[in-house]
């Protein structure tokens, strides 16, 4: 459904109508802005002291974010890249026929799912710390990584068991017609098919591995992208709201990117002739929804 | 075995999680309403407004909001939400806003996917009975949404419960601000870690399967 079927044509009354509410909405709006404007101004946070830094000289953007922004990019690379491998394991171990296959990998995922990242990340942390004599920043590194690691592999588990779940079963069949065998049906036939579908998911899920990297920063004191606020704000005149912003653009601009990748690819692939068809979609933070196959798969990506 | 939890309020915490989560859940779910159907309606500024805030807020880490809540609303703006100076109360009110204007983005994108699943004959049978834009929502579409989205909803939920741990960065003594404590404080490393993830799995495991079951029960039969 359209959302404009939600509404008629305007007629004048209708008009007229629209332009009241939208007088009322901006009149909002700029009470808040105004709020906003006012308090900032009082703290003087909107001093051109403050922002200059970041207009007029490299100096912050060397010494602060850009190798906070390297960190931030590195931890989410290597999860990315060690998540996506044991995802694809887990989330055909979840389909095999044998039951102490499938079980364990279901455990694993289910349990890992149902934890905070934060918690695997102290965890990791903690357990580098007591059993291993990495060095500080390496370690830090090694546990944000791990605790993404451990929590997007079960939710990529989930992402590449709809993939393949989104498949018409004829595919199957037809793989069994033809004498293939379980392990070949699977590699030749299932996996390079479902992985189109899947793509977008996985696009989306970058952008909760991106977002995850600051708890490192936050709470473990990893040096990402948000931890980079505070010894500039320090070193700039306790600029905390203008190092904010900054950061905040940055991220926005980094996901937005990401987000609008997977829509434009979730849409090119639907319209796609040459696919099933089927597109596994992002769901909110890590869940999962399958569009394409509605009786196949629920908006968890459990099986019905 | 599990001597090291005396001293510690163990219960105490998780029921600071559990707090968080239903205080961000309904402001969220008032909020995120009204996003919904503000990007559905037929006000063009109201619908630039919903799709601007959620495409900014659901791309911005949580962890910066909430951190922006302390470091850049009650340190340098001092808002405190009436908290009246005491540092818990208002640390605690700061991350259940941050919470809940974060997970609004979520909730609104869910109930805009129910608001499609609403067949537009619907719509249509409404509008031609003469009923306006807010009753067509209100008495006819979103009662419907909402029964069809209880299962993303649920989602939502308990990555909201998940996400509540992130409130230890500005020092709500919650389940992980009190984890790392006893990291830090005791020797029983696997152990602890343990409780905490039963404590979490006991949270988010029968949310997920009770709300399932009525998402099965309210599902509107097409």
């Amino acid at each position: 459904m359209t959302t404009s079927v939600l509404f008629d044509a305007q007629g004048p009354r209708a008009k007229q109508r629209n332009i009241l509410y939208t007088v009322a909405f901006v009149v909002v709006l700029a009470a808040v802005a105004w709020w906003v404007y006012t308090s900032l101004d009082e703290k003087h946070q909107l001093d051109w002291v403050k922002w200059e830094p970041f207009f007029t000289s490299p100096q912050p953007w060397q010494t602060y974010i850009w190798p906070g922004l390297q960190n931030t990019l590195k931890a989410a690379f290597f999860a990315l890249l060690i998540a996506l491998p044991l995802g694809a394991l887990f989330g055909i171990g979840r389909l095999s026929d044998h039951r102490w296959v499938r079980m364990p990998s279901g455990v694993v995922v289910e349990f890992f799912r149902a934890i905070p990242v934060l918690i695997l990340m102290i965890t990791a942390n903690a357990a580098y710390a007591e059993f291993t004599d990495l060095a500080t920043e390496d370690r830090l590194l090694y546990a944000v990584v791990t605790g993404l690691v451990l929590y997007n592999a079960s939710v990529l588990a989930e992402i590449v068991r709809a993939g393949i779940l989104s498949l018409p079963y004829g595919q199957t069949d037809a793989a069994k017609a033809i004498g293939m065998r379980k392990g070949q049906t699977m590699g030749y036939v299932l996996l390079p098919q479902s992985v189109t579908a899947m793509l977008p998911a996985i696009v989306s899920q970058i952008v909760v591995i991106v977002k995850d990297t600051a708890l490192g920063g936050a709470v473990l004191t990893f040096p990402e992208l948000l931890a980079s606020v505070r010894p500039m704000s320090a070193n700039y005149g306790a600029n905390t709201i203008a190092c904010f912003t900054i950061i905040a653009l940055i991220y926005i601009a980094l996901n937005f990117a990401l987000t609008s990748f997977a829509s434009w690819l979730e849409r090119r692939l639907r319209r796609g002739k040459k696919s099933t068809g089927a597109v596994v979609g992002a769901g909110p933070d890590g869940g999962i929804k399958t569009i394409g196959t509605p009786n196949l798969v629920t908006e968890d990506g459990r099986a019905t | 075995m599990f001597d090291f939890l005396e001293g510690y309020d163990l219960l105490g915490a998780f029921w600071v999680t559990v707090k968080l989560t239903v205080y961000s859940a309904l402001g969220s779910l008032i909020w995120g309403t009204l996003l919904a159907g503000m990007r559905v309606g037929p006000v063009p500024l109201m619908r630039g407004f919903g799709t601007a805030y959620v495409n900014i807020v659901r791309n911005i880490p949580l962890t910066v909001i909430i951190v922006f809540a302390s470091l850049g609303l009650f340190q340098t703006l001092q808002v405190e939400l009436g908290g009246g100076g005491d540092f818990e109360v208002i640390n605690f009110r700061l991350a259940v806003l941050a919470l809940a204007l974060y997970t609004a983005a979520f909730v609104c994108e869910a109930l805009r996917s129910g608001i499609n699943t609403v067949p537009a004959g619907q719509a249509e049978a409404a509008r031609a009975l003469g009923l306006s834009f807010t009753q067509v929502l209100r008495l006819v579409i979103l009662p419907q949404a909402f029964r069809s989205v209880v299962n993303p909803l649920a989602n939502v939920l308990i990555a909201l419960t998940k996400n509540t741990t992130v409130a230890a960065a500005i020092g709500v003594v919650e389940a992980a601000y009190l984890m790392k404590d006893m990291i830090e404080a005791e020797a029983q490393l696997i152990l602890i870690s343990a409780v905490f993830a039963f404590g979490f799995v006991c949270l988010t495991l029968p949310t997920g399967l009770l709300l399932g079951w009525v998402s099965k029960k309210v599902a509107v039969k097409r």
